[in-house]
């Protein structure tokens, strides 16, 4: 017991983070219309690409010394992050696009 | 400057540490507020740009400010490779996303999932040693990123395969609980490594072994689902990665990938419950119950299909006064939204009123059809969300149902057996008269026996969604 209060005390900022997000992210969600639902899923998950910061501190401080397995799955782990993120983005504002065109097509 | 900022006893904060800390506290803020942007039809667009700004943001300050424990920063020759993966990344990632058809992005959103998912296992195998010589709390997290990490990258493929045809469904069921068996395995396994302790290189054979069962499970898990239910799983694929994500800033105490990860897994979640709500099942259902096939249906008398010819149902298309077109997968699948278009501009040329009812999980994702018709040019008023069409559809003259089936199957209202039953559906039986476009007379991709083709007002034309509809404009014109 005193090893868990230890630990949520070490972690404390970021456990507030966590509680607040989970309302957060509900929050923002809740009133998605239908039609939007595949671009949101895209876009949320281009922003789960986050990971690539991880990716960016493992390859940034990685021993170039010598030639690693670490550092190759580290590259990778970049590669696959930056491809998640900049693949999501791109194909989301791809979709959104087209419903762009309808407005414009609308107001004029 | 260094020393103003040196505003805790003992902990020596650089100007450049601050700047980090700023810029992800900037980052986060735009996530949230791209998120919410991207919920919004008139500015999701825009929305999605601020976000992805915030992360370009995140990664240029990182690349830059970020110090290791020994508060080195990063060495140009790291930055290099940095930069050279980071373009290989961005340049498949942005051809991948250009060139593939809008028919396959659920399949796409679910590849880049897998890769997102992959990244997150990655960095949680590699961080392992550390995390294996720091506290519980860190070593915790490692395993539980890298485990969802793993399950969303194997689990996502297997989704994406499905949903391009390449892989097959496995509906055995010995599966469920082979799966249960293997994921209660996987996380014993997983506490086991977590509580061991040891020196890290004795274990690293552990933590590779949990990275190999954790694929397996993301595998097993996706296998056994059905086609139909796939939307709800990329969803809830999504949010997992969005929790690896997060996972991994917990190990670099980076508040940036916790709020972004959790906020993906949130909305994640919620948009896989509002999923489930459209297609009336549970959660619990989609994952453990494989759906499909049964229901009193097969033993019921059904009566008989009737056909209907390329000229009569030009005829009775050209002088309908309200027609509604009710798209699904099928659609999609003949890359028939085009032509559909035409069908319609020709109609509505004629005098006839045409509209397009969309249910909320037509297509294998919710909102795809939609995407599909403006894609074609469909304007955006032409298509009525299925709660604002049902109750005007028994004033229509004709419904046509291309490519669709189970959300117009009225097993749902009235067969307490069938594995729909309590679905909300178009109301495309109450129409006067009914088209069915379909290839064959044969069972829909959730084998669900269909009661609406069996109806007396309903006739079937059978044949690619593409050719049916280009036979019956070229019939039509000639009228």
């Amino acid at each position: 017991m005193e090893h868990i209060l230890q630990y949520f005390f070490t972690y404390k900022e970021a456990i507030f983070i966590i509680a607040l997000s989970i309302f957060l992210g509900i929050e923002v969600i809740s009133n998605v219309p239908a039609v939007l639902h595949t671009p949101l899923m895209s876009g949320a998950n281009a922003i789960s690409g986050v990971i690539i910061i991880g990716g960016i501190i493992l390859v940034g401080h990685a021993d170039l010394s010598k030639v690693s397995v670490d550092l190759l799955l580290g590259i990778l782990a970049l590669i696959f992050g930056t491809l998640n993120v900049v693949g999501g983005f791109a194909v989301t504002d791809r979709m959104l696009e087209m419903f762009k065109k309808k407005k414009t097509q609308k107001a004029s | 400057m260094n020393q103003i900022l040196g505003i805790f006893d003992g902990v020596s904060v650089t100007l450049g540490d601050s700047l980090l800390e700023l810029s992800y506290l900037i980052s986060a803020l735009l996530f949230v507020y791209g998120l919410k942007r991207l919920s919004n039809p008139a500015t999701a667009r825009n929305g999605n740009i601020w976000a992805a700004a915030g992360m370009l943001l995140a990664m240029i300050t990182t690349a830059l400010l970020h110090k290791n424990d020994a508060g080195h920063n990063i060495p140009i020759s790291n930055l290099i490779i940095i930069i050279l993966a980071i373009s290989v990344g961005s340049v498949a990632g942005w051809i991948i996303a250009r060139k593939v058809k809008m028919t396959a992005m659920p399949q796409l959103v679910s590849l880049y999932n897998a890769t997102g998912g992959l990244a997150s296992a990655l960095v949680g195998l590699l961080e392992f040693p550390k995390a294996m010589a720091g506290n519980f709390g860190s070593l915790l997290v490692t395993v539980l990123g890298l485990l969802i990490g793993a399950v969303a990258f194997s689990g996502s493929m297997i989704a994406y395969g499905k949903l391009d045809g390449k892989v097959g469904d496995i509906r055995a069921g010995y599966m469920k609980y082979v799966n249960m068996l293997l994921i209660v395995a996987t996380l014993a396994f997983g506490a086991w490594v977590t509580f061991n302790g040891g020196q890290p290189s004795e274990q690293m054979w552990a933590i590779w072994l949990l990275f190999g069962l954790a694929i397996l499970y993301g595998v097993l898990f996706v296998m056994p689902i059905g086609g139909a239910d796939m939307p709800v799983v990329i969803s809830l694929l999504n949010a997992l990665t969005g929790i690896a994500a997060a996972m991994a800033g917990f190990i670099y105490h980076n508040q940036a990938m916790i709020l972004g990860g959790i906020l993906v897994g949130a909305a994640g979640m919620i948009l896989t419950m509002l999923m489930c709500k459209a297609m009336n099942r549970s959660l619990i259902n989609v994952i453990i119950g494989a759906f499909g096939g049964g229901g009193a249906a097969a033993d019921r008398d059904m009566g008989i299909m009737k056909e209907i010819t390329v000229s009569d149902a030009a005829v009775l298309l050209n002088y309908s006064q309200k027609i509604v077109i009710i798209p699904g997968y099928g659609l999609a699948v003949a890359q028939a939204q085009h032509i559909a278009h035409e069908l319609d501009n020709l109609l509505e040329s004629r005098g006839v009123d045409v509209r397009y009812a969309i249910h909320p999980v037509a297509g294998r994702m919710p909102g795809h059809m939609n995407v599909l018709l403006a894609e074609a040019d469909v304007p955006y008023e032409k298509l009525v969300e299925m709660d604002h069409i049902n109750p005007d559809m028994p004033n229509v003259d004709v419904a046509i149902v291309i490519g669709a089936n189970d959300v117009v199957n009225p097993a749902a209202y009235d067969d307490p057996s069938s594995p729909i039953y309590g679905m909300p559906i178009i109301d495309a039986h109450l129409a006067k008269n009914i088209i069915v476009m379909k290839r064959g007379a044969g069972k829909g991709y959730a084998g669900i026996e269909n009661f609406l083709f069996f109806n007396d007002k309903t006739r079937m034309f059978y044949g690619n969604a593409k050719d049916s509809l280009q036979k019956l404009a070229a019939e039509i014109k000639n009228m």
